[in-house]
């Protein structure tokens, strides 16, 4: 892919900053109680990276990455938070607020992560022209801050919302650093997030009409002997 | 064209079972479009025999030695499947009075999982494949929950986030992989094709490709139920209806693993045939050991054979770590006879445990006494799959260990205690759940389900004694593809 001089004097330092934004909303993520301003940090993780493959899209002239923007933002920045937003109303999650484990404790491991993504990432990032240096790196460390989430949340939303940013962490390695997958790939991948999120949903009123409540403790019957 | 009729077969089968997959029509077109997909199968199998490996439609899709093999075991097992599932789903209805709309929901999910199957061992594009998998998730999850208890609403949770964190994984792999082929491939649809990435396989970067190949072992392992990632195996298998443990560990596991090939044989191509030798013997063996020491604790029937599908997993994968063209044709062997007998395994466990009433193993008692058809097929599917001869998994085991003691001889000792623990596990409980007398005021059921059992029983003999030629042939070229792309 090649990208014009002019681009990569605003361009790149542009999608860096988005990179940045992405990897604060992950950490953003990681600090939140309250589900509600959870569902809306995922929104704007949306936001972001949809931002970031339409700059792709501008910067490497590939028409198909517009569509892809679209998508993203059609999915993953509207229509997915607004689902949430609803469920977590029409399931009506008892106390808004989640007790989380220590959470300064919680950052400081996120920290460790972050380190540690860097680092696995640097043989990758050494070989890579100036272009996309770093941003294998900082899509790992989302990858694996919003992991750190989902084992630290008890609440079946949250769970969710932790799935849902591993993938935008995901995405976020396929357009920046790769410059977008091909499109077939993307559009497999997208289909399959919009299945599972229906899945979800589905399975959530199933656990809500079983279990009378959305928290995870009640899914701990099955104990080996 | 074929390879496009054979999905094609498989997927029109889902919406028409999403709109009239209930009753006794629903059953019977889930037959249907089964026996058909499987001719399909079969008439491609006959043209791979004829032409070779060839791929289609602009090199999106593939069909060689490797892939053949697994597509027509997953052909018998799906159509075996929809056979048993007629006898054993009505049976289910009636106990947990499934709305007609919920087993439409069964019939279109279990056959879009069927599909998602083929569509991972038909494509050319390793992203496809990554899609394929996850599709295969996702149908299954409300499989898993289908009765709706909460034992089942848990183990569809554990499954469908833990599958859902490791196929992240391998999606991050795929991602890596997609980087490391844009520099020798250029960007474009093209650079994730299998067989364009085979070709230029000692171009790629091997330090990005350790990378990717780590991602995708530990994310496409986690479906395998490669130890430590296979707490979602054993709930899963227990929750869900046996006809979904059948093929859960008859097809999805196979899958799995046939992606963790298709990933080896880029990176040895990249990295020399130790990397992901060593890595996958690792995997392979703790999952065998940790599996064979928690059957021998298990009260649960079906979960019982659920750690042995880890156990054979373990096996396998371990095999072709070995990296000897020997051992590549023995697991090769062992994936295809597992399937087929821990299919066996379940359909009859499922059968049982309905008679019964409880998935208990010291509450199932004199089966042979109780129906003498059923105490057969379980006793006769249970000791094939603990490696008696003549069943293929005997001669795969056999070679597994041979290959062993000529490469790595100081690992068969594990090996061997492995297997031996597994066996003891097993093998005093079949004794007790087939001989001695039936429990009281248990109603005979119709077993017409069990007969599949037979069939496939008939096949593992087969393969344990006489391996037909072409078979052979397709194996060996598929155990040097693996060696030496």
């Amino acid at each position: 892919m090649t990208i014009t001089a002019q681009g990569l004097t605003w361009g790149i330092p542009l999608l860096r900053l988005l990179a940045a934004l992405l990897l604060l909303l992950a950490f953003a993520m990681l600090a939140q109680r309250r589900l509600l301003t959870l569902i809306h940090l995922l929104a704007w993780q949306g936001v972001v990276l949809a931002a970031g493959t339409a700059l792709v899209a501008l910067l490497t002239g590939q028409t198909e990455l517009w569509l892809s923007a679209a998508l993203t933002l059609s999915l993953k920045a509207i229509l997915i938070p607004t689902v949430l937003h609803r469920l977590l109303r029409r399931l009506q999650v008892r106390g808004d607020v989640e007790a989380v484990l220590n959470i300064p404790l919680t950052l400081l491991a996120g920290i460790v992560l972050v380190i540690f993504a860097f680092s696995l990432a640097a043989p990758i990032t050494a070989l890579t022209g100036a272009v996309t240096r770093g941003m294998v790196g900082i899509a790992l460390a989302a990858v694996l801050l919003a992991f750190l989430m989902m084992i630290t949340r008890r609440k079946a939303i949250s769970q969710v919302v932790g799935f849902l940013a591993i993938d935008n962490g995901l995405f976020f390695a396929a357009t920046s650093a790769t410059l977008g997958m091909p499109m077939v790939v993307e559009l497999g991948v997208a289909l399959d997030a919009l299945i599972g999120f229906v899945i979800l949903g589905i399975f959530f009123f199933q656990m809500r009409e079983t279990f009378d409540s959305m928290d995870l403790q009640h899914l701990e019957q099955i104990r080996e002997e | 064209m074929l390879i496009l009729l054979v999905l094609a077969c498989a997927a029109i089968g889902i919406p028409l079972l999403a709109l009239w997959g209930d009753g006794r029509r629903g059953a019977a077109l889930f037959i249907g479009f089964n026996t058909l997909t499987l001719l399909a199968i079969l008439a491609l199998a006959v043209q791979v025999l004829r032409d070779g490996a060839f791929t289609i439609d602009g090199g999106q899709f593939m069909v060689d030695d490797l892939s053949i093999v697994l597509v027509l075991v997953d052909g018998v097992v799906a159509l075996s499947t929809a056979w048993f599932s007629r006898s054993y789903m009505a049976q289910e209805i009636v106990h947990w009075s499934l709305s007609r709309r919920r087993v439409r929901l069964y019939h279109a999910m279990f056959q879009t999982f069927l599909t998602t199957m083929l569509l991972a061992l038909l494509t050319n594009n390793m992203g496809i494949l990554w899609v394929a998998m996850e599709g295969a998730t996702l149908s299954t999850v409300l499989l898993v929950s289908l009765f709706r208890t909460a034992e089942g609403l848990e183990a569809a949770w554990k499954y469908f986030i833990l599958c859902g964190v490791g196929l992240a994984m391998a999606l991050f792999g795929t991602i890596l992989l997609y980087f490391a082929a844009q520099k020798v491939l250029g960007h474009g649809a093209d650079a994730l094709l299998w067989t364009h990435l085979e070709a230029v396989r000692g171009q790629l970067q091997p330090q990005v490709m350790a990378i990717a190949f780590i991602f995708m072992l530990v994310g496409y392992g986690t479906k395998i139920g490669l130890s430590p990632l296979n707490n979602w195996l054993p709930d899963a298998h227990a929750s869900g209806p046996s006809s979904v443990s059948a093929v859960l560990s008859g097809l999805l596991l196979n899958v799995a693993l046939y992606a963790v090939l298709r990933a080896k044989v880029l990176v040895d191509g990249a990295l020399g045939p130790d990397f992901a030798g060593r890595l996958l013997m690792g995997f392979g063996l703790l999952s065998l050991l940790v599996a064979a020491f928690s059957m021998l604790r298990q009260r649960d029937v079906k979960r019982l054979f659920a750690y042995s599908s880890i156990e054979h997993m373990g096996l396998a994968t371990f095999a072709f770590g070995i990296g000897a063209p020997l051992a590549s044709f023995a697991g090769l062997l062992h994936m295809i006879s597992h399937s087929l007998t821990k299919s066996s395994v379940f359909f009859s466990v499922g059968q049982a445990v309905q008679s019964v009433g409880s998935r208990e193993i010291q509450r199932i008692r004199g089966l042979l006494e109780l129906s003498p058809l059923l105490g057969w097929a379980l006793m006769l599917a249970v000791l094939f799959i603990l490696g008696m001869p003549p069943s293929g998994l005997f001669l795969s085991e056999f070679l597994i260990v041979a290959s062993t003691l000529q490469v790595q001889p100081w690992l068969t000792p594990l090996l061997l205690l492995g297997l031996g623990v597994a066996f003891a596990g097993i093998f005093p409980r079949l004794q007790g759940m087939v001989f001695g007398s039936a429990p009281e005021g248990i109603a005979r059921q119709p077993v017409s389900g069990i007969i599949p059992v037979f069939i496939q029983l008939a096949l593992i003999i087969v393969l344990g004694t006489f391996i037909p030629w072409m078979l052979v042939q397709w194996m060996q070229h598929a155990a040097l593809l693996l060696l030496h792309g």
